[in-house]
Formats: structure tokens, C-alpha cells, sequence
């Protein structure tokens, strides 16, 4: 388990980071989601002991991060590069052994990622030569060859191509199934819903809210009713205790003050003509992200 | 979690990184062409130096006379001239005019010397010289060193600590900018520790630098062997094995500023201002020493003062002023400014490589 418990870090007369307290469990997803200059990168920096916080703690499994285990973690920053004039395949390598692979098993699982990840064919081309959606995967390599038993990814979707996503999803969820802590953080919202266990929001700096995705959407999202008729349904705006947040013709979408005045919209569209739908609606994280940072 | 044999995995240490990325640093630099063409072309430098300097060093000026009969045997005497014999003045004379001979010499019985000189428009040095009667000379304090070789030892020592310094000092600093313009530069230091990095940097450039100088000697000394100028070898021994000495440690000291300068830049195109102030602390001594080799006062500062300390030293254990204690001194100095310009460049080093963008001002890169 990576633990952060009450990191901060100032930047000059900025305070980028104010007390980051979270946690991200052994085989659990865990999405990092904040606006731009949230702190994201900072806290990420931080874990992988590349920036050094001015306070607070960084422990895995309960002891303090060492650079041995840093060396087992695997990081994509999120300014991506990567050795120009090196070969695809030497450049793997190379990483792998500076984390400490002996060359035949470095080797070994250079080729094996990279035939993965699409660039089987590409191995013996420079860097500078790839197209930049291959260049993305072989950062993704860069990443993942040294078989890392964390994983701190800072923005891994951005700028892949879907055939891409759907590989690094996947070596996502193989890295969790295995039971590594997996952090990584993404703008593209619908990813993080669909692939996490946990959810961090960060934002001005401060965890804005953490724990499981569930929780957090039972506990951010606003109760939101979904209602469809077969008539107009103009009527709902003047039905006591309810905000209609959204309208069109025989659809609304609204928030009830209370039970008693749900059922009171309820009783009121069955009376009035034919109910296709009445359901309460799944909150997004989107919408939690928007309540949350608000 | 996974579990991996440890046969395939360890931690590394310091020094197995440090070599991995030594390593890198030489494969990269020994792939690039232009490395390798300027390492060719300065080797073919050298040795045609060396076979040319042969060529012209043997052979010996010598001045062509008309000699007039009863001169024969004055001008005979001298291994400077050669004679050119005339039947009478006017053959002479015509000869002089054409430009086939440099003097007349006839003999005069009025003259001290019994002949007498003729030249066309100006006085024939070489020939009156050749002709003096010289009276011996002694020195009471003789010097050591010829001092045209004085100044060719300078000029050597000089250049090759100038151009080398200068050739990998920029290799370096080129190097530091890369990694941090391509951005590879996070990835590898959450892998391994910037002094790491920055060692492994230092080491690999200074085992070129060293590699490139190693093989210059080398050829230059083959060269002076093959073509028989053992002399001038003699007398440079001990000076050679301090200039190693003291290159190598002063190469470490200039590396770590080049290195740590660079990383307050994030493009190639500032490099060369950045490191401007470390440019001119190699080519001072190239300077100092062609100037000043003839100076005991400014090549005995030169000795001690650490940046030009690879110079200046070997310069006076060459010269014989140099007492046998004075290397080991600038050496412990040389020592210690290197340890601190290492520390202190690591440290610029370590706080400016991830801050992207503008220039990063000198405090804050020392504070971090």
C-alpha cells in the first residue's frame, strides 16, 4: 500500500501542495483527477523521490519509500521523452538494466513488451524516426519494462491512439490483478470512471476527496431523477420542492426536495398521462468532480 | 506481488550505474560521426606535424657563393656555404645579378680576413656570418631550456589541455541539455540519483577525453621515434606524467561546471552562452602559458592556481624551476577545488534539471 500521509510543497510563495494526505491500496485502480496546476504532477514527482517535499511522508507498505523500492516502481512523467538518437529496442534495455535487470533478462522482457505494445517491427528504428503515436508507446515501454510493482502514471491516455488505450488499459488492470498499487491520473474523465477502484480529487493543492468510486458518488452525488412522459412535461416546474435541472418536452431531469415531494411528481405524471420512465439517475464523476472541487 | 528470481534482479549499486550510464555516454558519442571524423582528422593532424617537422628539422640552409680562385679555400671551411666557382668577376658578378648565387666572395690580400665580400643590393647576412670568426663563449648561469623549445612545450601542453577540456567539456554540456530537452531527464532520475547521473556523465566523457590525448601521445610519440627525434623526447618525460596527473583531476573539476551550467538551460541554443564563464577558465591558461613561458613570476602563479595548474606545473617541471615538493602542493589544491566545484555543481546540477523553460538564475539554482 502507498501511503502519502500530510505532504506539502511551496514554490516560492506558492503553496503547491498543502497537506496531501491519501492512499493507494495493493491491487487497487486508483484514479488521480484535478484541474490543470492542481498538483497532480507535484504529488506524483514527489512519490517517485524526483522532487523532495518540504513535508510530510511517502511510505509503502508501511515504511518509509527507499530508492530500492523506487527502483521497482515504474513512472511516466508527464513531459514524455525519451533518447532521440537511441535505438527503440537498446533504449528499452538500457532503462531496464539502470533499474537493475541483468542485460539477457532486460533483454527479454524488452522484446516482449515492445512486440505488445505494437512495435515488434520497429525495434531497430531510432526514436526520432517513430510516428509520435508509436513514440507514445514506447514511453509506455519506458515505463513498464523493468516489470515495476507500483505504478505511478501521470497522464498514460493522453496523446494514444484507441487501439493504444485499450493496450495500456489492459496493462493497467493485468498490473492491479497482480496486486500492485496503481495510481495514475487522467483528464479524459470517462476513462477513470470505467477503469477505477479508488478515486483521489485534488484541487488548489488540497485532496478535495478520496476513497473508493461508490462511496464517492453516493456521497458527492446530487439525488438526480430522470422522469419520461409521452406528454409535455412543462408542468414539473411548478410542482413544490423540485428543481428541474434539465427540460425537453416530455424528458426532465430534476432534484426533489424530499421524498414525499418525489412521490408527489410521480403520482402527479401518472395522472396526467402515460410514465415511460421514472429512474434515478447515475451520478458520473463528472459530476462528483464539479461538486467536489466546487 | 510479483515475485522475480533474484538471478535477474537486484538493486544496483552506485557504481553499477555509474558504469551503465558511463557506457551509454561513450557508445553514443563513439557512434556519432562527427566525433569520430574530428577524432581522425585531428590523429592525421598530429602525425603530419610530426613527419613534417622531421623533414624540415634535417635539413640544413645552405647558401650558395660565387667563389673566385684563392677564395676556395675559406669558403670550403664553412659547412653553410656552397660554392659556386666562377672563371673571373664578371662570370661572378653575372651569376649574382641572375640570382643564381647569394654572394661574390674574392679573395683581397688588403682585408684582415684576405677576401672580400660582394653582395647585390643588401649585406649578406648569412654569408658574412658564415664567414665570421666567432670568439668562444661562456655562460655563467646557463638555461636549462632553449627557449624556442620552451615555447613549443607551452604550446603543446596548451593546446592539447585547451582543446580537449574545450572539445568534451561541450560534449558534456550538450549532453546535459539533451536529456533535458527531450525530457528523458525525469524518467532517468526516478530511476537513479542525479549524482549518479552526473558522474556517470564525468566519467564517461573523461575516459574519451583521456582515450583521445592517450592516442595523440602515442601517435606523436611513435612518430617522433620512427622519424628518429629522440632528442626532444628526453628532456619531456617527468613533465608528460605530471600534465596526466594533473589533466585528468583538473578535467573532472571542469566537467562537473560544465555540466551544472548547462542544466540552467533547457535548450541547445543557450549553451553557449551559459557556459561562457567556464569557456574562458580554459582558454586563460592556453593564453597565460604562450605568453607568459618565459616568465618565471606569472608561470609560478599560473602553477598553483587551479584552473591553470595542468598547465603551469608541467610547464616549470620542464623548465627545472619547479622544486620536486611544489607539484604535490597544486596538487592537493587542484584536489580540493575539485572536490568543491563537484559538490557545488552537483548540486546546481540536482535543482536545475526538472525547471523547464527559462533560464534558471544562478542563486536559485545554488539553493535549490
Amino acid at each position: 500500500m502507498l501511503e502519502l500521509s500530510n505532504v506539502s510543497k511551496r514554490y516560492g510563495n506558492r503553496l503547491a501542495l498543502d497537506q496531501v494526505t491519501f492512499t493507494v491500496g495493493d491491487g487497487r485502480l486508483t484514479g488521480f483527477v484535478g484541474g490543470n496546476g492542481a498538483g497532480k504532477t507535484t504529488t506524483m514527482r514527489i512519490i517517485l523521490g524526483v522532487l523532495s517535499s518540504d513535508s510530510g511522508t511517502v511510505t509503502l507498505g508501511g515504511d518509509p519509500i527507499t530508492e530500492g523500492d523506487r527502483r521497482r516502481m515504474g513512472y511516466m512523467p508527464e513531459e514524455r521523452g525519451l533518447y532521440p538518437k537511441m535505438k527503440v529496442l537498446e533504449q528499452t534495455v538500457y532503462l531496464a538494466r539502470l533499474h537493475g535487470w541483468t542485460p539477457a533478462a532486460a533483454r527479454r522482457n524488452a522484446v516482449e513488451l515492445l512486440e505488445r505494445l505494437g512495435l515488434g517491427e520497429r525495434m531497430d528504428d531510432t526514436i526520432e524516426s517513430l510516428s509520435l503515436g508509436n513514440q507514445q508507446r514506447a514511453q509506455i515501454a519506458a515505463a513498464l519494462v523493468h516489470r515495476p510493482e507500483v505504478l505511478v502514471l501521470d497522464e498514460p491516455f493522453s496523446g494514444l491512439d484507441p487501439m493504444a488505450v485499450e493496450t495500456v488499459q489492459g496493462v493497467l488492470a493485468d498490473a492491479a490483478a497482480a496486486g500492485a498499487p496503481v495510481l495514475f491520473s487522467s483528464h479524459q474523465l470517462d476513462i477513470v470512471e470505467r477503469l477505477c477502484d479508488d478515486l483521489v480529487i485534488i484541487a488548489g493543492g488540497r485532496i478535495a476527496a478520496a476513497g473508493a468510486g461508490d462511496a464517492l458518488r453516493a456521497e458527492h452525488g446530487s439525488e438526480r431523477w430522470e422522469l419520461l412522459t409521452t406528454g409535455d412535461a412543462g408542468w414539473l416546474r411548478l410542482q413544490p420542492g423540485i428543481e428541474v435541472i434539465e427540460f425537453d418536452g416530455g424528458w426532465a431531469v430534476f432534484e426533489a426536495e424530499s421524498d414525499a415531494a418525489r412521490q408527489a411528481v410521480l403520482a402527479e405524471a401518472v395522472a396526467r398521462g402515460e410514465v415511460v420512465s421514472f429512474t434515478r439517475e447515475h451520478t458520473t464523476l463528472a459530476q462528483v468532480f464539479k461538486e467536489v472541487v466546487r | 506481488m510479483s515475485t522475480v528470481a533474484d538471478t535477474e534482479r537486484r538493486t544496483p549499486s552506485f557504481v553499477d550505474s555509474v558504469s551503465l550510464i558511463a557506457g551509454r555516454e561513450i557508445t553514443m558519442r563513439l557512434r556519432s560521426k562527427a566525433f569520430v571524423i574530428s577524432t581522425a582528422v585531428l590523429m592525421l593532424a598530429v602525425l603530419a606535424s610530426v613527419v613534417l617537422g622531421s623533414i624540415f628539422g634535417t635539413q640544413t640552409e645552405t647558401t650558395k657563393v660565387a667563389v673566385l680562385a684563392g677564395a676556395t679555400a675559406v669558403v670550403d671551411e664553412s659547412d653553410a656555404l656552397e660554392a659556386v666557382p666562377a672563371d673571373d668577376g664578371a662570370a661572378a658578378e653575372q651569376l649574382l645579378r641572375d640570382g643564381e648565387v647569394d654572394a661574390i666572395v674574392a679573395p683581397a690580400a688588403s682585408e684582415p680576413l684576405g677576401i672580400i665580400v660582394t653582395g647585390l643590393d643588401s649585406t649578406p647576412d648569412s654569408v658574412v656570418r658564415a664567414l665570421s670568426v666567432r670568439p668562444t663563449v661562456e655562460l655563467l648561469e646557463p638555461a636549462a631550456v632553449d627557449s624556442t623549445l620552451a615555447y613549443l612545450v607551452a604550446f603543446g601542453f596548451g593546446i592539447v589541455f585547451f582543446m580537449s577540456a574545450l572539445t568534451f567539456g561541450t560534449t558534456i554540456a550538450q549532453s546535459v541539455v539533451e536529456e533535458k530537452q527531450t525530457r528523458v531527464v525525469e524518467i532517468l532520475l526516478s530511476t537513479v540519483t542525479a549524482r549518479a547521473l552526473l558522474t556517470g556523465k564525468v566519467i564517461g566523457n573523461s575516459v574519451l577525453a583521456f582515450g583521445q590525448i592517450l592516442a595523440i601521445a602515442g601517435l606523436a610519440i611513435l612518430g617522433l621515434v620512427l622519424t628518429g627525434q629522440r632528442v626532444l623526447l628526453g628532456g619531456l618525460g617527468t613533465s608528460v606524467i605530471w600534465f596526466i596527473v594533473f589533466f585528468a583531476i583538473g578535467f573532472v573539476m571542469l566537467a562537473a561546471l560544465f555540466a551544472a551550467t548547462a542544466a540552467m538551460v533547457s535548450r541547445a541554443e543557450d549553451i553557449g552562452s551559459v557556459t561562457t564563464p567556464v569557456t574562458m577558465l580554459v582558454m586563460l591558461p592556453y593564453f597565460l602559458v604562450i605568453f607568459f613561458n618565459d616568465n618565471p613570476t606569472v608561470l609560478a602563479i599560473m602553477s598553483y592556481v587551479p584552473f591553470s595548474a595542468p598547465v603551469g606545473m608541467p610547464m616549470r617541471v620542464f623548465l627545472g624551476t619547479a622544486e620536486w615538493w611544489e607539484p604535490f602542493v597544486s596538487l592537493a589544491i587542484l584536489l580540493a577545488t575539485t572536490a568543491l566545484a563537484v559538490l557545488v555543481g552537483e548540486r546546481i546540477y540536482r535543482n536545475s534539471l526538472l525547471k523547464t523553460g527559462a533560464r534558471v538564475p544562478l542563486g536559485e539554482a545554488l539553493r535549490g
